[in-house]
């Protein structure tokens, strides 16, 4: 059988789970939690530093970027100047290409705005970023992402932190089906079972912020996904039996008595 | 003296008071961060190059937890 390898951009991962590090009650917990996940890659967000209290700690205290992948995101950003302004930041600050864009559209659905994003993306792409992007659900969109250079598409489930998990699994397995770069289901996901869903409909991988630091254990949440992921992709690389409308035997049904 | 915005609070610095110094002084020299002066991103290398004036913008970034 061949390897199943997860490569993006040419970065070769170990896990297909990706986590996100906010929401956690402190670092210690974020890291405990990134541990117990499994994932070789985590989104940060880039943020003014405290310059007030010096002692106070910071992420990178508690995570090493040398021994995990800092994926930067622009989290927050409502229009692609303070995205592209977040990126560059990034990139000077760690020397990091790869990066998460997500330029968002509403304040209260959180739903990514994708004209601001298509025009970013463009952008990224000129200046040697290697953009992951979170997207609508929208297969035309997609596609106009992976045209103009997107290194994964990041279509969402569901609303950020709304834990709805998957709600148009028509369109994400129109996306995964026309895609050639990574499809990482990002946002949305509320539980083990939907990241399984995930995998087995052919996703190449899924990032999960909330539904791990929102859980009342979230370092046991944390192994919960890193075993969903496995298991959903193990399940779709399987390939699942024919559904049939009606009962057949599992026992042979000669030699009855 | 020159008086500068750092991360939007207003502080006073001495004169020829270099992004260098300004990092020594909050113990941000061995940090991971990235600076902006005004508008502008400055590069690692240039941070002992750099001299801040009156009415300067300096944003200091880091990395926090994030989805």
């Amino acid at each position: 059988m061949k390897k199943d390898i997860f490569k993006i951009a040419g970065k070769t991962l170990k896990s297909r789970l990706i986590v996100g590090t906010g929401k956690y009650k402190n670092f210690s917990e974020t890291a405990k939690a990134v541990s117990a996940s499994g994932a070789d890659m985590v989104t940060v967000a880039v943020r003014r530093i405290n310059i007030l209290d010096k002692k106070k700690p910071i992420l990178t205290d508690y995570l090493n970027p040398k021994k995990i992948i800092f994926l930067p995101n622009t989290a927050g950003c409502f229009n692609s100047e303070e995205a592209l302004r977040t990126l560059r930041l990034a990139r000077e600050m760690g020397g990091w290409k790869l990066v998460k864009l997500e330029v968002l559209g509403d304040k209260k659905t959180l739903y990514p705005d994708m004209i601001e994003t298509i025009k970013s993306t463009k952008i990224l792409v000129k200046e040697g970023f290697k953009v992951m992007v979170y997207c609508t659900d929208d297969p035309l969109l997609a596609k106009k992402l992976e045209d103009n250079g997107a290194s994964a598409i990041m279509p969402l489930a569901s609303p950020i932190g709304s834990g709805l998990g998957i709600q148009n699994i028509t369109n994400i397995s129109l996306i995964i089906k026309q895609s050639k770069v990574p499809v990482i289901i990002d946002a949305g996901i509320g539980t083990a079972s939907d990241a399984i869903i995930a995998m087995e409909l052919g996703c190449d991988g899924v990032l999960i912020n909330s539904a791990i630091a929102n859980a009342k254990k979230p370092v046991l949440m944390a192994k919960a996904f890193r075993d969903a992921v496995i298991s959903g992709r193990n399940s779709y690389l399987a390939g699942r039996m024919e559904k049939k409308y009606f009962g057949t035997p599992s026992s042979p049904t000669k030699g009855l008595i | 003296m020159a008086k500068i915005q750092l991360n939007g609070k207003n502080i006073l610095v001495k004169t020829n008071y270099s992004i260098f110094d300004l990092l020594k002084k909050y113990n941000l020299s061995n940090k991971k961060v990235a600076i902006e002066h005004n508008g502008i991103i400055i590069q690692k290398t240039d941070y002992k190059k750099k001299f801040l004036k009156n009415n300067d913008k300096i944003e200091v970034v880091t990395f926090i937890g994030g989805g």
